[in-house]
């Protein structure tokens, strides 16, 4: 017997949905935009608040640039479901043959592309301005690329959960930065490691571990979130 | 002879635990009051004075209780909320929402005792250590979870929104319980472990009884809260207006 209806396949509907998400926000770009231009403006507001010495900023380069990181991949999660809340076609995903889980996922994957590579390639330009050598610079990206999806996936259950509530965006920020935390700890602190001589791979291990952790567990309680604001 | 059977089911419905509740909360309540009497007497007038902290160490007795409690509370709280979601039973998202303030309250109280502590002991109101730092974490978390139960008008999303956020939440309490063997820090160990204690059994028993005092509070706060939550949402129905009247 032959199925009348042609299955999709998962790869596929995960494409589909990464490609609508990517054109999108492309089609918007200030959207893509505006998060890194914060991030270059809040990691240069440090030296003007600490002042100017070399030695200082050095030292402090690898966390001021993550936590600048950290908000500006913050800044645009909540428009990860918010137009397709208000225009319907969240409930249509929801209703689909396929898995939330795996929609979600593929929105996470989008913001990842969206928010958090464009922060990866420009934290070096801005590592520079901090004094960090170029071996400083990899393992900052290095992390910061082990990081950002991480922090796109952790936050698209904070976004899921704030999804058309009043005052989404300050409590936002109240839901999702304790839990980056430990993002935060490993990715600055891989940096800081190897400037004072340590191995990285601990910090690298663990942020790997986080980042596999939050693949599989947080397109489900993302999902589990979303049918509870479309309720 | 009869054999009485308990439907425990009975008591998932919020009419029947508002006066199961109103039954049970007196007695927790007074076991409070006897325990924390005898406990801090223990702490101030019976255990002796420590070789090296002097008197300064007596804030453990409500410092230790505290932190223990911020963080087993959570777990509690999470596993209402796991029951709420897994069984959509309406009490479990109250008993957490009964939970909460009361853990943000001795997350805080941990914290105060513990710059307190810190201050003559270590110098500093505040290091940056892990286990402090984790305790902050856990604040937030309470902090973040009553932030969303407040802004969301719904009380039942506001239950299954919260439940999530708590599960989610809950991944980070282990991270905190061995953050001390994560990170090498300040923090003294554990003082109190399985295999023995470094610490004077006067001292030891008057922490445990504080434990205990603090557990029954804890159950007699929730079980009023959560009566008058319920009597809150339900307020339209009709044995709300007898119970009240």
């Amino acid at each position: 017997m032959s199925s009348a209806i042609k299955t999709v396949g998962l790869g596929h509907v995960l494409m589909a949905v990464l490609k609508r998400e990517i054109s999108l926000g492309m089609r918007q770009k200030g959207e893509v935009l505006t998060p890194l231009v914060f991030f270059v403006v809040i990691a240069s507001l440090f030296p003007l608040g600490v002042g100017p010495e070399s030695a200082l900023l050095l030292r402090m380069a690898p966390g001021v640039l993550w936590v600048s990181a950290l908000l500006a991949a913050m800044l645009s999660l909540q428009r990860m479901f918010a137009s397709d809340y208000a225009d319907g076609s969240l409930e249509q995903m929801a209703l689909s043959s396929t898995p939330l889980a795996l929609l979600v996922l593929a929105k996470a994957l989008a913001h990842f592309l969206l928010a958090g590579l464009p922060l990866v390639l420009m934290a070096p330009v801005l590592g520079l301005q901090f004094g960090l050598d170029t071996r400083a610079l990899g393992i900052l990206m290095l992390s910061l690329l082990l990081g950002t999806p991480t922090l796109s996936l952790i936050g698209s259950i904070g976004a899921a959960l704030t999804l058309g509530v009043r005052g989404a965006g300050v409590l936002l920020s109240l839901l999702i930065l304790p839990l980056y935390i430990p993002v935060l700890i490993f990715g600055a602190g891989a940096v800081e490691a190897d400037a004072a001589g340590l191995g990285i791979g601990g910090h690298l291990s663990l942020m790997s571990a986080l980042l596999v952790l939050s693949l599989f567990f947080s397109p489900l309680a993302t999902a589990a979130a979303l049918r509870i604001s479309l309720e | 002879m009869k054999t009485r059977v308990i439907h425990w089911f009975k008591f998932s419905s919020p009419q029947n635990f508002y006066f199961l509740a109103g039954k049970m909360w007196p007695w927790f309540a007074a076991l409070a009051t006897v325990l924390v009497l005898v406990g801090l007497w223990i702490s101030f007038f019976v255990a002796p004075v420590d070789a090296q902290q002097g008197q300064g160490y007596r804030i453990i007795f409500v410092h230790v209780p505290a932190s223990q409690m911020s963080m087993f509370i959570y777990l509690v709280m999470a596993g209402w909320a796991g029951f709420g979601l897994a069984f959509n039973t309406r009490l479990s998202g109250m008993m957490a929402s009964a939970l909460a303030p009361t853990g943000a309250l001795f997350a805080f109280l941990s914290l105060v005792t513990g710059a307190l502590w810190g201050k003559p002991m270590w110098g500093a109101w505040w290091v940056w250590d892990a286990r402090l730092t984790s305790e902050l974490i856990l604040l937030f978390l309470y902090l973040g979870f009553l932030a969303l139960q407040a802004s969301i008008d719904d009380p039942r999303r506001a239950d299954k929104a919260c439940a999530i956020l708590a599960l989610v939440g809950a991944v980070n309490v282990p991270i905190i319980y061995f953050s001390v063997k994560w990170w090498n820090t300040l923090h003294q160990g554990a003082s109190v472990s399985l295999k023995g204690s470094s610490m004077a059994s006067t001292m030891l028993t008057g922490m445990l009884i504080m434990v205990f005092a603090f557990w029954m509070y804890t159950i007699a706060i929730a079980l009023v809260r959560v009566r008058t939550i319920i009597l809150d949402r339900e307020r339209h129905t009709e044995w709300v207006k007898h119970a009240v009247a």
